[in-house]
Order: C-alpha cells, then sequence, then structure tokens
C-alpha cells in the first residue's frame, strides 16, 4: 500500500549505524499529514548527510509552505551514510523520509535541492535506493517527477537526463505553482501521462524540462546549439523572483532537530540578492536584484522564532549581511531586547570594515570576543581589482586594529586562490597582509600574543558570472602556490607562531568546476563514478580523485574532450556555453564586458548606491531592488501573550486545515487569538515575466 | 586587557527542582548530548526561570545523573535543575513536558530537600527484550554467566578501549518468555565504573554462552535508585517528597 510507514522495518536496524537518531525525524515543529488526505504530495531532499542538510534554509522554507496548503503533504529525506544504505539495500528498504518513514517513490515529487556540485552522486544513490530509474526517459507513471532546485541548478546539464524538471530561482512561488498544476492534471485524470505534465508545467513557466531541448554539437566538440524540440515550450526558461520579502515570512517555525547539526541556530535571512558585484560569486549574481525584509519583520521573525524552537543563538543570514540598510538599528534593538535572555546574535557574511567591528561589539555586548572573520578574497590589491572585491590593504589593517582594541582575540581573513590572472606574487601577498595584521593587532592590543587564522579556498568558476569563460587554475598550479605560501609564512619567524593556515588540496575543485560547468556529456562521468562506488564527494574522507580521472577519461575522451577540456580551458566570447539557453536575468554582453574590465582592473561600484550598471536582471526578470531604510524600529517588543503576527499566522494555518488531523510536534506554534495580519502565500502567477 | 562581562553577576538560585523523565519510542535514539541539547531547548520555549552561571558564555545551571545509552529506552532519567524564581512543581511539569517532543516526557517533579540526588541513586533495574531468542536459550546463558565470578568485556568509552568485569556488578538476572520468539531479560545492576549496561551485559553472554541475537535487543531501563538488600529499589525522589510534605506551605503540597 502507497505511504504506508516502513519505521517498523527500519527500526532494528537503526541499532546497527552510526547516529542511528538522525533517521528517526521527531525534530521540533516538524509535521506528518495523513498520507490519504493529501492531493500532492512532495519528497523535498537535501542530497547530504542530515547534520548538513537539516538546517537548510530553502527546505525548510519549501517544506512549511507545502505543508500549510490543506491538501498537500510534504516530508523530508535526505542522503544516508553508507552503513545505512548497505542495510537498506541488504534488507530490501528504500530511500525514505523522515517524517512518515515512507518510501520516496510513492510521492508525487521528488524535489532535490543543490546547494552544491558535489552532491550529484548522491541524488543517484537516493534514486536507485527509491527504486526510481537513474534515467528520467526510463520512468513511468508510477514514479515521481524529480525536480532540481537550488543555486547549483542554474547549470543542470551535467545532471539533465536524471531529473525530470529544474526549477531556476527562488522556490517559493514555483512549489505552488507546481502543485496547482499537478492537483489539476490529477484532478482531470492524468491526462496524456507524465509527458504532458512536464508540458503543463514549461508552459506554464514554472520549470525547465530538458528533455524538451536538444543539444548539438561541433567537430571540435564546442556546442553548436541549444534549441527546444516543441514549440509550445520557452526558448530561454528563467529564473523565480520573489518579490515582497515580507509577505513571506518563512520559515516561521523552524526545525529543531534532535540530533547534532552543522548550525544549531535560528537562522532568519535579513536579505536576499547582493549587488556588491564580487565576479567570482555565483550567488551575487543569479539571486539579484537585492530585496531586503524590513526591519519589523526581521524583528518579528526572530521574536517568533526563538519561542517556536527554544535556540540560543540567532544567525542574520544573507549574502552580506552588514549592507541591510538598518542593519545598525536591527544590531542595537536586538542586542537591546535580548541582554538579558542569554541569546547571542550572530553575523554571518561581513565585509571588510570598521563599522562591522561596531556591529560585531553590539553583537557580543556580554560575550566572549573570540574570533572576528573577514574575506579580502584576493591577496594582492591588483587582484583584489580583477576580482571587484573592493578591500585597500589600509583598510583591512585598521579595521582589525579597531577589532583588537575591542578585545577581539583571533582574526581570521578568508581568501581564494587560483583567480584569474593570478600569479605566484599575487598569492605571496596574502603573507604580507597577515603580517601587516598582526604587527597592527599586537600595536592595538599591546601584547604579543595575538592569532590570525588564514583559510584559502581554491576558486571554480561558475556559470552566469563574469568569469564563466576563464580557464581554471590546475590543482598543481593551486598546490604549488599555496605550499610557496606556507613556506614563506613558515620561514618568516616574526609570524610564524601566529598565523594559522587552513586550506584543501585544488583536486576536488576541480571536480567541483567539471560539473559547475559541464554539459550533458558529463552526466557519463556522473553515473560511472556513482557505479564505481562515489558518495558524498563532499566529504574528503570518501572523495576519490582518481575515480572521477578515470571515469573522464572513460566517457569523455572518446568524445574528443576531456576533464581539461571542461575546467582549464578558457572559453571565448563566442562559444555556447552549456546554460546559455537558461535566463538568470543577466545580460551577457555585460557579463563579457564586466570580464573584459576585470583583465583591466577596472571596479565597479554597487548599483544601489551609484547609477545602474545594466547588469540586465531588473529589466529582463520585471524586478526592482527593495531596500530600506524604512525608518520604522524594531522596537517596541512584541508582548509574548498576544502572540506576533508571524506567530499567529502559523497557528492560523497549522490549526486551520479543516478535517486533516496534523502531527505537529510541539516546539512552540502557540494557540493565540489571532491577531495581526494573516499571512496567507497568493496563488502563484501564471508565471515570470517574459 | 581582558573584558570582564558588564552589569550585575547572575541572579542566584532560589530552587532546585529534581526532575524525572522518560526516553521512550524513536527517542531511544538519542544520545545523552541530544538529550541534554533538547532538554535546555525545551526549557527555553516553557520559559523555565533556570539559574545561569556567571562568566561570558553563561550556562543554565543543570545536574544530570547518568544517562540511558543511546538506543536504550528509560522510564527513570533524573535531572536537577537550579532555578531563579520559585516554581510550581506541577506547573512546570506540565509546561515543560508539553515544550519537549513527544517520546521526551517529564513523569515527576519534585523540589529538591536534602542530600544530592547522585548519592540516591547506586543502581538500575533495567527489561532487555529480545527478539529471536528463545527463554530457554537465555535462561542457560544466563545461568551459565551467574555461575562465574568474574566475566570480562570490552567496550569503547569516552577514555578509550576499556576492558571490565561484568559480573560484579549484577546484582540479579532473570529470564521470562515474552512469547515464542522473544525472551524478556530482567536485570538489577549495580552502578560501577565504567557503567555497566545491558549491552554490556549481553556481551557477557556472549563470552560466556555464545549467545549472539540477530536483532539487537531492546534495553527499557525501568528503576533507578538505593539498591535495598531485598533487591528492589529505593525512589530517589520519595524522601523531596515526603519532606516537602512535612513542610507547610511548600507550594509543591
Amino acid at each position: 500500500m502507497s505511504g504506508q510507514s516502513l519505521f517498523a522495518r527500519l527500526e532494528p536496524l537503526l541499532p546497527r549505524v552510526r547516529r542511528p537518531v538522525q533517521y528517526v525525524g521527531g525534530e521540533g515543529n516538524s509535521i506528518v499529514k495523513p498520507w490519504d488526505a493529501a492531493v500532492v504530495r512532495w519528497a523535498l531532499m537535501y542530497p547530504d548527510a542530515y547534520e548538513v542538510g537539516l538546517p537548510n534554509q530553502g527546505l525548510q522554507i519549501l517544506y512549511e509552505i507545502l505543508n500549510e496548503q490543506p491538501d498537500v503533504l510534504a516530508e523530508r529525506t535526505y542522503s544516508v551514510w553508507p552503513d545505512l544504505e548497505a542495510l537498506l539495500r541488504e534488507h530490501g528498504l528504500p530511500q525514505f523520509t523522515v517524517d512518515g518513514h515512507r518510501s520516496v517513490r510513492d510521492f508525487d515529487v521528488l524535489g532535490v535541492s543543490f546547494s552544491t556540485e558535489l552532491g550529484y552522486t548522491n541524488l543517484l544513490t537516493a534514486l536507485d535506493l527509491a527504486g526510481i530509474p537513474l534515467q528520467a526517459e526510463r520512468r513511468g507513471e508510477s514514479d515521481p517527477l524529480v525536480v532540481a532546485g537550488g543555486h547549483a541548478a542554474f547549470n543542470p546539464e551535467p545532471i539533465a537526463g536524471f531529473v525530470d524538471a529544474v526549477v531556476l530561482g527562488d522556490g517559493e512561488q514555483a512549489v505552488l505553482g507546481i502543485t496547482e498544476v499537478i492537483r489539476g492534471w490529477k484532478a482531470a485524470g492524468a491526462p496524456g501521462g507524465r509527458t504532458e505534465l512536464l508540458g503543463r508545467l514549461a508552459r506554464r513557466r514554472l520549470v525547465y524540462v530538458p528533455a524538451f531541448y536538444d543539444v548539438t554539437y561541433r567537430p571540435d566538440g564546442r556546442i553548436q546549439a541549444v534549441t527546444a524540440n516543441r514549440d509550445d515550450v520557452p526558448t530561454r526558461p528563467s529564473k523565480h523572483t520573489l518579490s515582497d520579502l515580507d509577505a513571506w515570512p518563512y520559515p516561521k517555525a523552524p526545525l529543531v532537530p534532535l540530533a547534532e547539526t552543522v548550525h544549531e541556530r535560528l537562522s532568519v535571512e535579513i536579505f536576499r540578492g547582493c549587488t556588491r558585484g564580487c565576479r567570482f560569486c555565483q550567488a551575487g549574481m543569479i539571486t539579484r536584484p537585492v530585496r531586503e525584509r524590513n526591519i519589523e519583520t526581521v524583528g518579528a521573525m526572530v521574536d517568533a522564532g526563538l519561542r517556536a524552537t527554544g535556540f540560543s543563538e540567532v544567525g542574520l543570514l544573507s549574502l552580506s549581511s552588514a549592507d541591510h540598510t538598518e542593519i545598525g538599528e536591527i544590531a542595537t534593538g536586538l542586542a537591546d531586547r535580548y541582554e538579558n535572555e542569554k541569546v547571542s546574535l550572530s553575523l554571518p557574511s561581513t565585509r571588510v570594515d570598521a563599522f562591522n567591528v561596531t556591529l560585531a561589539n553590539e553583537f557580543s555586548r556580554n560575550g566572549r570576543r573570540s574570533g572576528l572573520t573577514f574575506a579580502p578574497e584576493g591577496g594582492s590589491e591588483r587582484l583584489r581589482k580583477v576580482i571587484n572585491k573592493m578591500v585597500g590593504a589600509e583598510d583591512l589593517v585598521r579595521t582589525v586594529s579597531t577589532a583588537y582594541a575591542h578585545g577581539w582575540r583571533q582574526v581570521k581573513l578568508y581568501f581564494m586562490c587560483g583567480l584569474p590572472t593570478e600569479t605566484d606574487q599575487d598569492v605571496l601577498e596574502i603573507a604580507d597582509l597577515a603580517r601587516e595584521v598582526i604587527r597592527a593587532g599586537r600595536r592595538a592590543s599591546g601584547h604579543r600574543d595575538i592569532r590570525c587564522t588564514v583559510s584559502i579556498g581554491g576558486f571554480v568558476p561558475k556559470p552566469h558570472t563574469p568569469f564563466q569563460w576563464v580557464g581554471q587554475a590546475s590543482h598543481e598550479v593551486t598546490d604549488a602556490r599555496l605550499k610557496l605560501l606556507r613556506d614563506t609564512v613558515r620561514a618568516d619567524k616574526e609570524i610564524a607562531r601566529a598565523v594559522g593556515f587552513r586550506y584543501h588540496d585544488g583536486r576536488p575543485g576541480i571536480i567541483e568546476g567539471l560539473l559547475a560547468r559541464g554539459d550533458r556529456r558529463v552526466g557519463a562521468v556522473i553515473e560511472r563514478v556513482w557505479r564505481e562506488g562515489g558518495r558524498f564527494d563532499g566529504w574528503s574522507e570518501h572523495f576519490s580523485f582518481e575515480r572521477w580521472e578515470s571515469a573522464c577519461a572513460a566517457e569523455l575522451e572518446p568524445l574528443g574532450v576531456s576533464l581539461d577540456w571542461f575546467t582549464t580551458r578558457e572559453r571565448d566570447e563566442r562559444e555556447v556555453l552549456a546554460w546559455d539557453h537558461l535566463d538568470a536575468g543577466l545580460d551577457r554582453d555585460w557579463l563579457w564586458a564586466d570580464w573584459q574590465e576585470a583583465l583591466r582592473g577596472t571596479e565597479l561600484d554597487d548599483c544601489r548606491w551609484t547609477p545602474c550598471y545594466d547588469c540586465g536582471v531588473c529589466p529582463t526578470m520585471g524586478t526592482d531592488t527593495q531596500i530600506g531604510p524604512t525608518g520604522r524600529s524594531l522596537l517596541p517588543v512584541v508582548s509574548v501573550s498576544a502572540g506576533s503576527p508571524v506567530v499567529t499566522a502559523a497557528a492560523v494555518s497549522v490549526d486551520g486545515v479543516d478535517g486533516v488531523d496534523i502531527e505537529a510536534v510541539p516546539g512552540g506554534v502557540e494557540d493565540g487569538p489571532a491577531a495581526g495580519s494573516r499571512l496567507r502565500p497568493a496563488a502563484v502567477s501564471s508565471g515570470t515575466p517574459a | 586587557m581582558a573584558r570582564r562581562p558588564e552589569g550585575p553577576p547572575p541572579p542566584p538560585v532560589v530552587q532546585r527542582v529534581r526532575l524525572r523523565f522518560a526516553k521512550r519510542g524513536r527517542l531511544r535514539f538519542l544520545s545523552h548530548r541530544d538529550v541534554a541539547r533538547t532538554f535546555e531547548r525545551g526549557l527555553r520555549r516553557a520559559a523555565v526561570p533556570m539559574a545561569y552561571s556567571a562568566g561570558f558564555s553563561p550556562h543554565p545551571r543543570i545536574s544530570w545523573v547518568g544517562a540511558a545509552p543511546t538506543g536504550a529506552a528509560s522510564e527513570a532519567e533524573y535531572v536537577e535543575l537550579a532555578l531563579a524564581v520559585e516554581v510550581e512543581p506541577a506547573r512546570l511539569q506540565a509546561d515543560l513536558d508539553a515544550a519537549l517532543p513527544p517520546g521526551l516526557d517529564v513523569v515527576g517533579v519534585v523540589v529538591a530537600e536534602g542530600i544530592g540526588l547522585a548519592e540516591r541513586i547506586d543502581a538500575s533495574r533495567w527489561v532487555v527484550r529480545l527478539p529471536g531468542v528463545a527463554e530457554p536459550e537465555l535462561r542457560d546463558a544466563v545461568t551459565e554467566l551467574l555461575r562465574h565470578e568474574v566475566v570480562q568485556v570490552e567496550r569503547a568509552t569516552k577514555d578509550g578501549r576499556r576492558r571490565f568485569d561484568v559480573r560484579a556488578a549484577i546484582v540479579l538476572a532473570v529470564c521470562r518468555a515474552g512469547n515464542d520468539t522473544c525472551a524478556i531479560l530482567e536485570l538489577v545492576v549495580r552502578h560501577t565504573t565504567p557503567a555497566v549496561r545491558p549491552d554490556d551485559v549481553l556481551t557477557a553472554l556472549g563470552v560466556v554462552a555464545g549467545l549472539r541475537p540477530s536483532v539487537p535487543p531492546e534495553p527499557t531501563r525501568l528503576e533507578q535508585g538505593r539498591l535495598r538488600d531485598d533487591g528492589t529499589l529505593a525512589d530517589p525522589l520519595a524522601p523531596d517528597r515526603n519532606d516537602a510534605g512535612r513542610l507547610a506551605g511548600r507550594s509543591s503540597a
């Protein structure tokens, strides 16, 4: 029977695996709805370990939005570790959801959120365990639609053969639109089967269906063209952009894990998008324009979230949180409000300037001042101009001095290695910066015991960025530069013991680069790697470069292309890129011009404060930057008894599902008078603007 | 210059309460750390007025007593809370129970009186379900185990792999038949260091009699307390209840 709980069969296996608690569900604010009362059923997957996947905001948002619909059921599933995978296979058990412990294959849709390309092999494990054919073309009427989303899905071509459809951009309205189409199609008796369903979804501009597009190649291996093979689908499927984040304050009742996870805190997204224009940053390019949540909504979400979860730490999330137009008021307001409640506040992703030290001081009024993190990204002034990360060395030293003077004990600096035009000299300047930072710290604090951690990641060129054409630095080059830098720091007696050095070898970055800028031919590589045991490629203990290398040799070289061809080869302006037919709103000519500006070392200002530089997003997508300041205040504190509008809305939506019995795990959705506005998402409009 | 937390020191402890709680069903897979984290969040959700430690990272003052291992259910776990404001135990029990996930259930709250909780607990009573094991097979193995004076087993503890005796800790071991395919082992075990757990006893049954259940056994702790001469356990919260009953005007009366 469809939708049955498999827990009784799973339970005897759990004492035999590592950290069984990750598979039992029952998290605070999780929801199990009756199977038969739902018309459209979603399984939402984060294709990594539970401890990484559970805190993912995207999945939590969609889980809540879908479950608020009376006739929709959404459950979560995560990648199982190899120990449980082996036991599931031995005992004939499938990929299951952690909420109702139901077989993933019983659902209408399997939605998979890819934050990173290194989750692709885990998708195949889940499909295989679920009993869903790996290749979309082999799936039948009883198989779920496999829908990919997330940042990595902006170039889904390497997994085009494994997925039925792809959502580009913000998922909130898209999942409701997809649900509506499935609901109507099921009510009509599923006319035309899954092909017709996919056709309806594509016509409504809700998804990109890879099977509706053909790719042709030139004799030299480059793409000739990507063309639609039916005339009723968009030539260029485009991304979804959510406007008015204040109307969508999700998650309202975040999940409270029982198991330990990577982020043990309440995350509140204070804005989406970023127009700083860092040329390496895919997130900043594909999430434009900037849309702020206003100070009142942020205040209400923090308040409601804390009461719904019992978390003792709040993280204010965005791509560059100090850029919120009212961040100072938010910081002071929250610090005042929670001064006596043992709630700590954090602000990930901050820029290098003195204002951020002031913010950090506010956030740590009564807390320990251990580490402050800044991300200059490039070691030399020249390189920082290339990547458009406008940070002067003097700014950094001044900021760091301020931080040490205010009692901060350690500064962490993030850099990238392998950036376009980079030379050994650029990387060696990281050591000079570290030396200046240590000296400044010693001066400002008056003692020698100052620490600075230098953390370095390998640069991976990503689609839809000005660097989408560049040749990626080989892992040999990256590793050699990092070794040179490490040796230089170690040889410098003044700083050798004060500077901590963190970096990874460059090889996983090459595979990430292959998957990021690959085309449909890379699908066979992924499948081969998976068949040869590839799992959890984002985990160094599971990643095998040799396995990827040999799979590339076997699958790509007969086609006249290779691992190097996809990664270290520079593309020219006219080459058709695998993702050119997918519209992130960015004007291709602007991206190319910005790449040329990068080579000239010309910087670009943020369009929030200077005139529009015509990246193309707003006119193409019909969107606008939405920023404050609103001049409103975080205060007064919403009274605990009355409930904030956000909490009230959550209570209304859970209670208001007529005739449906919902098991909501206690987690603070409080009963209370239905004061304030009801935040019901409107049905999705008929598609994103052309 | 070292910073110091600003403001007054944390408010003093005005009341200590002791809780008995159960870890049931699928929540038996919680480790002690998982239980502690979930409890702390439940306390915040229930707005229990905890007393906090001083310093830069104040922690709620919670004293754990023992802890059933990961995978073991329990009807008798104990914890003591230090509070900054006096509360009514029945209200605390209701509020906290509602704020904890089902399966982590508060079954009793008393105001602490007299000697420490840890001093009132030196043994546990367990019941272990053994699916796939027939009762005679278990009975023979237990008889063999009890014939020995010392049975060494090995287990990974937080201090590395340790080898220790199981036999001396066993006060009582009784077999029952649940049904044809599931034997039941009832144990009273003295608390030693390292603690002898039901899985250690099962390892010992494997060592002396080759008993190796094909399905993982399901242990549940039924009681903890001071071991009496007759092998029964004294309820560790009974003295608090009795004292509270004698003291007039106590809110817990």
